[in-house]
């Protein structure tokens, strides 16, 4: 019963971390129809940007990760993605080209092996089963959701965003400034992965790969969220990431993703567009 | 008539793409095994495995829109079918070597009947297929599509990594499959087999190209474009794109099966990295810097950038991947139809001027 419960908070925390990757996803997904295969570098720079900033202090390293991984994901946009709007397959294909080559950039700033980022001395130990360091990560994933949605239904930029989403022609018609939403929307996104990475940085060490392991998980969360949809995302990433945890309880390791997979194929048969979609009588 | 005119009227009329074809047969039948010594030609029948498959993503990304991130999977199954057999028939009634290493004492179930060589092949492009088949028919039903299903497929590839790494006694864990000895009563290992592998694979990417040509010219492949452009308007039509896309989709999965058989003896091994996540989209963007919408420049991708691995990965380690990488953004944002959209550029231009 103590393992059933010790699973929690590593499920919970490790949904955390998807959700906080995810939100960046649902909402270039959503926004702009773009497949972002870099996403996942994004959140490997803000883990660095924590282990270069290791003696400066923790709470310093989360904004410095923000504005590291926002910034990259703006240059992205600016240079590349925004000649590819409308084409989503070729966006998959182009970033995940990025992605090599930052990847690769990581190897040489960094080193091949892994490094460890040491965790600040208030995040170590716990309140019986529940670890400070994971209680720290679903808590900054549950205010960074409570920004986002403030932001977005709260301030005039978010009500344009929203208005994109749901319909850039329209939106653009009525005197909206698409590409600067765009932008915007790509900073956030990429920002958060970036925090995304050093939250992991508390649970695991640091690596040139260290986003490849999260994107594909992250990607399923859009998918069983359903697009641009906050709290679709929410849900989605807390069952996800539950799902692999008692899953890797039950079963074991390997079985863990097959089960999630056929889970997800399960769960599209019943909504096929996700938790949460915008009804609409477009066709596609 | 001179020498000149004919083979300009050939070049140019509707002979151009048998003497083409005839031509590339010549030169990888013949000339290939003549000139390059057994080691090029055992890289070179490892690319035209990679082409198996690549010819496979062309028929269901280029001809059906269908984005998928997977084929690895479908090349694992085909692979793993023929080294189990392989192992199976090395240890002759014994169990294959790693088993005894992972302190494995029986022989499990699920291995038993790849003892029999033609269950072996027959799950060779049985298991791919029925895998695709039930994925397609769950995913298109539902309409799901587009970069879902890219997503979804990509997902399949990573758990079935993660999978074949975990259980180790059954399936080698991440060695994989190798060490084999005996193919068919041959070794090997040796020169003349691995001629004669090169050949077989040859004439399979030869004879399936000419497969899959037909059916894109077929009335099933009209159907496969039209779904591709506008599926909904085909669905308005009375027919089911559901089972367009299924149908293609699993034939493209039991190519890239075909090409994971093949695979084993010519390069001696099976194993999880060379299915995954990374060698799937690899072979994907093959066929993207080939010419997606052309079935031959996905199989000119696929070689093209099996050389240019080999070679940079060869020369300079440290920049292959940067080379790669600059390579794909290169690729979508200038050439999105790739090297075989540039040449049919090139020849429209010259018609032009003609």
């Amino acid at each position: 019963m103590e393992g059933v419960l010790n699973q929690l908070p590593i499920g919970l925390s490790i949904g955390a971390v998807l959700l906080l990757i995810a939100l960046g996803l649902t909402f270039t997904f959503g926004q702009m129809g773009v497949i972002n295969m870099a996403h996942g570098e994004f959140i490997m720079a803000g883990a660095y940007t924590a282990y270069l900033l290791q003696g400066v202090g923790f709470l310093i390293a989360l904004p410095a990760a923000f504005v590291v991984a926002g910034v990259m994901g703006l240059i992205l946009e600016r240079t590349l993605i925004r000649r590819f709007y409308g084409r989503p397959l070729d966006t998959l294909l182009l970033t995940w080209g990025v992605s090599l080559m930052l990847q690769q950039l990581a190897r040489d700033l960094f080193g091949a092996p892994n490094v460890q980022v040491a965790s600040p001395a208030w995040l170590r130990g716990g309140i019986g089963i529940l670890p400070y360091n994971r209680l720290f990560i679903m808590a900054l994933a549950a205010a960074s959701v409570l920004a986002i949605w403030a932001y977005m239904n709260r301030t005039g930029q978010g009500r344009r965003m929203r208005a994109v989403m749901q319909n850039r022609r329209l939106a653009a018609t009525s005197g909206i400034d698409t590409g600067r939403v765009d932008q915007r929307t790509f900073f956030i996104g990429s920002g958060l992965a970036g925090v995304a990475g050093v939250a992991l940085t508390l649970i695991g060490p640091v690596g040139p790969a260290l986003g490849t392991y999260y994107i594909v998980d992250a990607f399923l969360v859009v998918v069983a969220g359903g697009l641009g949809q906050l709290r679709g995302a929410v849900l989605a990433a807390a069952g996800l990431g539950l799902l692999n945890s008692y899953a890797e309880f039950w079963s074991d390791a390997s079985l863990a993703k097959v089960v999630v997979f056929v889970a997800i194929i399960g769960f599209l048969q019943i909504r096929p567009q996700g938790l949460f979609f915008v009804r609409s009588r477009a066709l596609s | 008539m001179t020498a000149l005119t004919v083979s300009r009227r050939v070049l140019s009329g509707r002979w151009q793409g048998p003497a083409a074809f005839t031509a590339v047969a010549v030169l990888a039948l013949v000339v290939a095994p003549l000139l390059l010594e057994p080691f090029r030609l055992g890289l070179l029948a490892k690319y035209l495995c990679y082409a198996i498959v690549a010819l496979g993503i062309g028929l269901a990304w280029g001809q059906g829109g269908m984005l998928t991130l997977g084929q690895g999977v479908f090349f694992g199954l085909g692979g793993y079918a023929m080294g189990m057999y392989l192992k199976l028939n090395d240890a002759g009634g014994d169990l294959p070597d790693f088993m005894v290493w992972s302190g494995v004492e029986k022989l499990p179930a699920l291995w038993k009947p790849f003892g029999n060589p033609v269950f072996a092949l027959a799950m060779v492009v049985v298991l791919p297929v029925a895998v695709a088949l039930l994925l397609g028919t769950l995913v298109f039903r539902q309409r799901v599509r587009g970069a879902y299903f890219a997503i979804l497929t990509q997902a399949l590839a990573a758990a079935l990594v993660i999978l074949l790494v975990g259980q180790q006694g059954l399936t080698g864990g991440t060695n994989g499959l190798t060490n084999f000895f005996d193919f068919f009563g041959r070794d090997v290992a040796a020169d003349e087999t691995q001629r004669g592998l090169y050949l077989l694979v040859a004439v399979v990417l030869g004879a399936l190209y000419l497969g899959a040509r037909q059916l894109v010219r077929s009335r099933f492949g009209r159907l496969l474009l039209a779904v591709r452009d506008g599926e909904d308007r085909v669905r308005f039509l009375g027919y089911d794109p559901a089972t367009v896309k299924t149908l293609t989709f699993a034939v493209s999965a039991g190519m890239a099966g075909i090409a994971g058989a093949l695979f084993v003896p010519v390069v001696g091994i099976i194993s999880p990295a060379l299915l995954g996540v990374v060698p799937s989209l690899e072979l994907v963007v093959a066929v993207a810097v080939g010419g997606r919408f052309a079935l031959a420049g996905a199989v000119l991708g696929a070689v093209v950038m099996g050389y240019a691995r080999t070679y940079f990965s060869e020369e300079l380690p440290d920049a292959w991947l940067y080379l790669q990488g600059a390579l794909f953004v290169l690729v979508m944002t200038l050439a999105p139809k790739g090297i075989a959209g540039l040449a049919a550029n090139v020849v429209r231009r010259r018609e032009a001027r003609a």
